[in-house]
């Protein structure tokens, strides 16, 4: 079983690639589909930053264990200009470019861990993970 | 995959397929603006049902797609939205707002054929 899988992302089209990657490797851990949507749909949001902002990067997708769960990691990471302000590029609505201002904080409610990391020049790396969901406790 | 349209009527009809890539949605609506007008089309049919993922790029381009083809005479329906990509969608926060939905085509002609009574007030 393939557990780690790289998707360079410099084209709009390398987005529809890592979608259909990541939903590839999140069949594995038998997510509903509504989940694997979900998923797909963060990474689609985290790979058109890539594109749009950054010029390029890439995206990682993991399939990770902690606890006694699963689930799957989406590592979006870049080495474009870096976000000036992390607060406001989480706000609903803020965008720089023509966007909705929606994928970043919008990937934070699909997903159930979110974490960024940005710095001025050197570039972002955001880490998401969708945990499955636990049969009867 | 290149979005077909196909003619009906007054209408167009544009199926999209599973793989849509951000060059497949701003062909389709390049297609659109200029069919509505070659064919002074009223009212256009957006299909969705194999599309498997709505981001927020694409919520934009159908946004945008509806609007101009709207200041070209024509009304556009986005049909057959999956229920998990409304899901996502809700999750993320789009809103097609100002964008007519119907569940599947039956119901999307069917409400662009009362549409298109209603205004027929036309002075041609
Ligand atoms: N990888 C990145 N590198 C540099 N800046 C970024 C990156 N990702 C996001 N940003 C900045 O954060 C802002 C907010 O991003 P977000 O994805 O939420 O909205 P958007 O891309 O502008 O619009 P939408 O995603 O709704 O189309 C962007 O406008 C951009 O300024
Ligand atoms: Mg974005």
């Amino acid at each position: 079983m393939i557990e780690k899988i790289i998707v360079n992302i410099g084209l709009e089209s390398d987005i529809v690639t890592a979608r259909q990657q990541g939903k590839k490797l999140a069949k594995h851990l038998d997510f509903s589909s509504s989940e694997l949507t979900t998923i797909a749909t963060a990474i689609s949001e985290l790979a058109r930053n890539i594109v749009d902002y950054a010029g390029g990067g890439e995206i990682i997708l993991k399939l990770i264990q902690q606890n006694g769960k699963q689930g799957i990691a989406i590592v979006a990471r870049d080495n474009g200009p870096g976000i000036k302000d992390l607060e406001l590029a989480m706000q609903d609505g803020y965008s720089t470019g023509k966007g909705l201002g929606l994928g970043l904080p919008g990937t934070k409610r699909l997903m159930d861990d979110f974490e960024i990391f940005s710095e001025i020049g050197k570039g972002t790396t955001i880490i998401v993970k969708k945990w499955r969901k636990q049969n009867a406790c | 995959m290149k979005v077909p349209i196909l003619k009906q009527g007054d209408y167009l009809i544009a199926s999209v397929q599973s793989v849509l890539t951000d060059l497949d949605l701003k062909q389709l609506h390049d297609d659109l603006v200029e069919k509505v007008g070659r064919f002074r089309s009223r009212g256009v049919i957006v299909d969705v049902t194999a599309l498997d993922v709505m981001d927020s790029f694409a919520a934009r381009m159908l946004r945008t797609i509806a609007h101009i083809t709207k200041l070209r005479g024509a009304e556009t329906v986005v049909v057959g939205i999956q229920p998990d990509v409304a899901f996502s969608m809700v999750q993320l926060g789009l809103m097609l707002d100002d964008v007519t939905t119907a569940l599947d085509l039956e119901e999307g002609l069917a409400y662009l054929k009362q549409l298109v009574k209603g205004n027929s007030t036309k002075d041609d």
